[in-house]
């Protein structure tokens, strides 16, 4: 009879921090630049150049670690990780080892079967990122770009507390959400502001002690996520099923052929000597130091959610949809500062926003129209200068290109034909070619008004007002 | 009198008053230069165009008053592991052999703020690593006193440079007494503030929690002028301190009347050359007849500072000197498979013998399983080493020993035996483990004519009264002649 | 007393260090650390209980820097040093396998 597993997952979240500048100089960390236009001698390993921590940094660091319930490290150090790869100017990274910034907290995630788990987060430490390497296939070689170097982040190390891909899931959805509503990073997967390793072990159902686990990389969805878990579960039952040890080491999904390999070299001999950096000095977290970064602390989602309830006149799902990310909830916010009709501004959300993200697969945090634009859009509606039809054609073209939609309906003459006269004249010329419809409308056939409206519509290429058509048919019927 | 053989302070008050020009000094200096240094070896790099034109631009500054400090127009020389926009920077190591720096070292830029003029970088012991500058990927550099023994080191060129008056000043650095050391060994005043007085910003690292730049100068004066200038609270430095007391001029009092003197006789053990013995204590008799308290204690922990600091020093640096690697600048070998081949090829090939000995036991005790045993183990010492240090200060406004057990060694004769070289820096490096501020002036020769240093060791941020001790002390032993007396 | 120093240890050191030593200076390297180590191990003659590592000699804490760019593009000078560069970056040994 086969034997039962269990997997065991604990994750490290690596998130890049929403500061203007590195974490310890003052480069711009702009996405988009030219390679190497965003460095200097510090984020570069220029000999003689020496690092000073960004503020901001610390300050974010410790927001996330307030917000996922962590004890704040009131004396935290940074330490060197030595290793030498080309990404890496100085071949020591910057990285807290000994005293991190936060530990000991959890984050509460609903579970498939409605209840609620805790998993424990073991500590967060802030650290640089590293420069990109490109392959210049022409030459062989490959080339590097310090653009990203020193670039900020945190480090979100959990305890080995999930058991499913799902729970992986909604621990970094959670994470995310709270993070992204401290507005410490905009945490895009496809682009690397939030980057997951996993790593997995695997033990018969019911065993007390740990399996030997490996640490996954390289994996840039939530779909590569599921597929490297169920992936490496797999192969790591095999090994045991055929009696083979799993070895503990680095492995490197590769998401087109669903599989991984691993990354050692006798090279890497992963000792990495930490010490502590002696060109930084300790921090201190003073309680004032706290107080003062949990009053800046943005409202979060259950605020929001309760303030929503009472300010604005929405249903319960709407809500719970709208703050579901922070990025839908500026939106709402701003728009509905504008024009003051959170109803309508939650059904453009609710409605159209959401169908075409699916439709177009666009994430939340990609969404392209301003706040200005649909305010716009609602403002032509209520003033029945477009119908409802065109400014859903209108709105997929702001969701395209967040165009102005006043410019836009100007330009395509997409306005409603509001001359009394013209439209008169259209509704009886459909009246006159449609006597079959007619009839049947005089004779108690509701319905049929319907498709006179249709015909009217149809021939006034969509630019009259549906409710005004439907009077003038019944006046003149 | 010659401009040469001025003082800064000197020249800086000649240039000020109309007798000489910025740009006339540093053509009689780059003149004795070019005569001196094939001797003494003491520069890597001199740039005789770069010099004049920064003279000339110094000296229409000074005309227009902009510039009227103590070392305006004074010509210079730096250490070859300050960078220097523009100007080879090498650490005297075949890995920077072409590294030109995209900035400057903020030393040296509050120097040239001050109307400095840069005449070249001197040699040093290759990344700062050595007690005699014979690491030098570069060549050696004599002592001016005599051409068959060593200049000490690390700061080795520039003490000789001084020494050779092939410059007015120089800057060092320090990290286990690489200022005090050479300035012992070739007879000038040289001085390693407190950690954090002076910006590390552009000090090519050794060893990053002991390192310290500083003077290396003709009297005690200068020393006092240039500490001055240097001084600075830098924000790129995070190990910066910010200092309110960095007017060290002030302390140029001749006058140690009730100053409490420690002679400390853990320092005049076996070991200790008696003629250096007998002039350290000499001097240490002049400053109590000038009204000092003068008495011995029992320092304790002496001969723990030269493994806690070996162990420290190697570890930092094997991290420091990671950043070598024959991607961004340097040397990079010709032949190689791979990454990797190239790092170890590059290194192997750039580094000499000494640096790569350092880095090896660095990697060792930081690596796993010896972090705690080594690395973690010096860290308790030099707590407790520093603690030995403030109770003497409880006690004491002023330490006062020998700068090294001997005089300067013949050439050839320290490299062979690494520990017994190490064991020559014993009365200077756990100053830099405390961070506290020593100042080494010559107190005499041995009977070969080699000068004797006298080291004075004062409580952190406490300089001054380094400084008035040493300028009443100077003033009591007069003038010391000079290395070199005549130019052919 | 008396640290050996094996073959293993100093290959081990050199592939963390990336120094690769000629069989001479292996056997030089192999003395050196060794005695070193010895020496070294004098520390152990001290009873450091209950001492805390010092890493830093004052108490300097907290020193930061506001989060403002105050550096624009350098690469021309920072790519004047490289070895060898190509297309604004710096060129090394291919890294992907």
């Amino acid at each position: 009879m086969a034997k039962e597993y269990e997997t065991v997952i604990g994750l490290e979240v690596h998130v890049e921090l929403a500061t203007k500048t590195k974490i310890f100089c003052g480069c711009s960390t702009a996405f988009g630049a030219e390679p190497n236009t965003q460095t200097c001698p510090v984020c570069t390993g220029m000999p003689g150049s020496l690092p000073v921590l960004n503020k901001q940094v610390l300050e974010y660091a410790i927001a996330v670690g307030l917000a996922t319930n962590c004890d704040i490290t009131r004396y935290a150090k940074f330490d060197r990780k030595n290793y030498f790869y080309p990404d890496n100017p100085q071949n020591y990274q910057i990285s807290q080892l000994y005293l991190p910034i936060c530990r000991n907290g959890s984050v509460e995630i609903e579970t498939k079967e409605g209840g609620v788990k805790s998993v424990g987060i073991h500590e967060i430490h802030m650290e640089e990122d590293a420069g990109k390497l490109i392959h210049d296939e022409w030459d062989d070689c490959s080339l590097v770009d310090y653009n990203r170097s020193g670039v900020p982040l945190i480090e979100i190390v959990s305890e080995p507390d999930m058991r499913s891909a799902e729970e992986v899931i909604a621990y970094l959805e959670k994470l995310r959400l709270i993070i992204q509503y401290l507005g410490a990073s905009d945490c895009k997967l496809q682009e690397g502001s939030m980057r997951a390793d996993v790593n997995l072990s695997v033990r018969e159902a019911g065993a007390k002690e740990f399996g030997t686990r490996t640490e996954m990389k390289n994996l840039n969805s939530f779909k590569a996520i599921s597929r490297a878990i169920a992936g490496e579960t797999e192969r790591q039952i095999d090994l045991i099923e055929s009696g083979e040890k799993v070895v503990q080491e680095t492995r490197r999904w590769d998401d087109t052929r669903g599989e991984s390999y691993a990354m050692r070299s006798k090279e890497d001999a992963q000792d990495y000597r930490y010490f502590p950096d002696p060109d930084l000095t300790p921090i201190m977290v003073s309680d004032e130091m706290l107080a003062d970064i949990r009053s800046r602390q943005p409202e979060l989602r259950s605020e929001k959610m309760k303030r929503y309830k009472e300010e604005y006149d929405i249903p319960d799902y709407d809500i719970e949809i709208i703050t579901g990310s922070k990025h839908m909830a500026d939106l709402f916010e701003e728009t509905t500062a504008i024009c003051a009709q959170p109803k309508k501004v939650s059904n453009w959300l609710m409605g159209e926003t959401l169908r075409l993200m699916k439709e177009k697969e666009v994430e939340v945090e990609d969404l392209r129209f301003s706040p200005e634009n649909l305010a716009k859009l609602i403002a032509l509606t209520d003033s029945r200068a477009i119908n409802s039809s065109v400014a859903k054609e209108v709105f997929e073209v702001m969701f395209d290109t967040d165009v102005d939609p006043e410019q836009y309906v100007e330009e395509k003459g997409l306005k409603t034909v509001n001359d009394e006269g013209a439209l008169k004249k259209t509704v009886e010329e459909v009246i006159a070619a449609n006597p079959q419809s007619v009839e049947d409308y005089r004779s108690g056939k509701e319905k049929a008004i319907g498709f006179l409206v249709g015909q009217t519509m149809k021939a006034m290429k969509g630019k009259a007002d549906p409710a005004t058509v439907n009077r003038m048919l019944k006046e003149l019927l | 009198m010659r401009i040469t053989d001025m003082t800064a302070v000197e020249l800086a008050a000649a240039i000020r008053s109309g007798t000489t020009t910025a740009v006339e000094a540093a053509e009689a200096m780059l003149d004795r230069i070019e005569k001196l240094d094939q001797t003494y070896h003491c520069y890597v790099t001199v740039d005789r165009e770069k010099t004049l034109a920064q003279a000339k631009e110094v000296q229409s500054k000074i005309e227009a008053g902009e510039l009227d400090g103590p070392l305006a127009g004074v010509p210079v020389a730096i250490k070859d592991n300050m960078c220097t926009e523009g100007m080879l920077t090498t650490c005297s190591s075949k890995i920077l052999g072409n590294f030109v720096p995209m900035y400057t070292a903020e030393a040296v830029l509050n120097l040239q703020r001050a109307g400095a003029v840069i005449l070249g970088k001197t040699n040093m012991d290759e990344f700062a690593m050595g007690s005699t500058t014979e690491t030098s990927a570069y060549g050696v550099t004599k002592n001016p006193w005599n051409t068959e023994h060593v200049p000490g080191g690390s700061s080795g060129g520039s003490a000789a440079a001084v020494a050779a008056g092939e410059c007015f000043y120089a800057l060092g650095s320090d990290t286990g007494g690489s200022i005090r050391q050479p300035a012992s060994y070739c007879g000038t005043v040289g001085m390693k503030p407190t950690y954090g007085t002076v910006s590390r910003y552009g000090l090519i690292a050794y060893g990053s929690s002991l390192d310290q730049i500083g003077p290396l100068t003709r009297d005690v004066t200068d020393c006092a002028a240039v500490l001055e200038a240097i001084s600075s609270h830098d924000e790129k430095d995070s190990t910066s301190i910010e200092r309110s007391d960095t007017d060290f001029m002030s302390a140029l009092k001749d006058d140690v009347s009730g100053m409490r003197i420690g002679i400390p006789r853990d320092y005049f053990g076996d070991g200790l050359d008696g003629e250096v013995k007998d002039a350290v204590l000499k001097a240490a008799d002049g400053l109590a007849k000038k009204g000092a308290v003068v008495e011995q204690f029992d320092l304790s922990l002496t001969e723990y500072a030269i493994p806690a600091y070996y162990t420290i020093a190697a570890a930092e640096a094997s991290s420091n000197l990671e950043r070598f690697d024959g991607i961004k600048y340097g040397y990079r070998t010709e032949d190689y498979a791979g990454l990797h081949n190239m790092y170890k090829k590059t290194r192997s090939e750039g580094f000499g013998q000494e640096v790569k000995r350092r880095i090896m036991l660095g990697s060792f005790v930081l690596s796993s399983g010896y972090y705690d045993a080594y690395y973690l183990k010096a860290l308790r010492v030099k707590a407790l080493i520093k603690q030995a240090f403030d109770d003497a200060f409880s006690k004491y406004d002023v330490i006062l020993g020998p700068v090294a057990p001997t005089t300067a060694p013949k050439l050839g004769s320290s490299l062979a035996d690494p520990i017994k070289m190490y064991l020559g820096d014993i009365y200077t490096i756990a100053v830099n483990l405390a961070g506290l501020p020593a100042i080494s002036l010559p107190c005499g020769a041995d009977k070969n004519g080699l000068p004797i240093g006298l080291q004075l060791i004062g409580d952190c941020f406490q300089e001054k009264r380094l400084i008035q001790t040493a300028y009443t002390y100077e003033k009591l032993r007069g003038a010391f002649p000079a290395a070199v007396k005549e130019v052919g | 007393m008396a640290n050996i120093i094996s073959d293993e240890t100093i290959e081990y050191v050199g592939i963390l260090a990336k120094l690769e030593l000629s069989d001479a200076e292996k056997e030089q390297a192999k003395s050196d650390m060794g005695r070193m180590l010895d020496y070294i191990d004098k520390l152990g003659e001290l009873d450091t209980t209950g001492v805390e590592p010092m890493s830093h000699v004052f108490p300097v804490h907290n020193v930061f820097r506001e989060d403002v760019v105050t550096n624009g593009d350098t690469r021309q000078q920072l790519l004047a040093n490289a070895p060898e560069q190509k297309d604004g970056m710096f060129t090394v040994p291919r890294t992907f396998e």
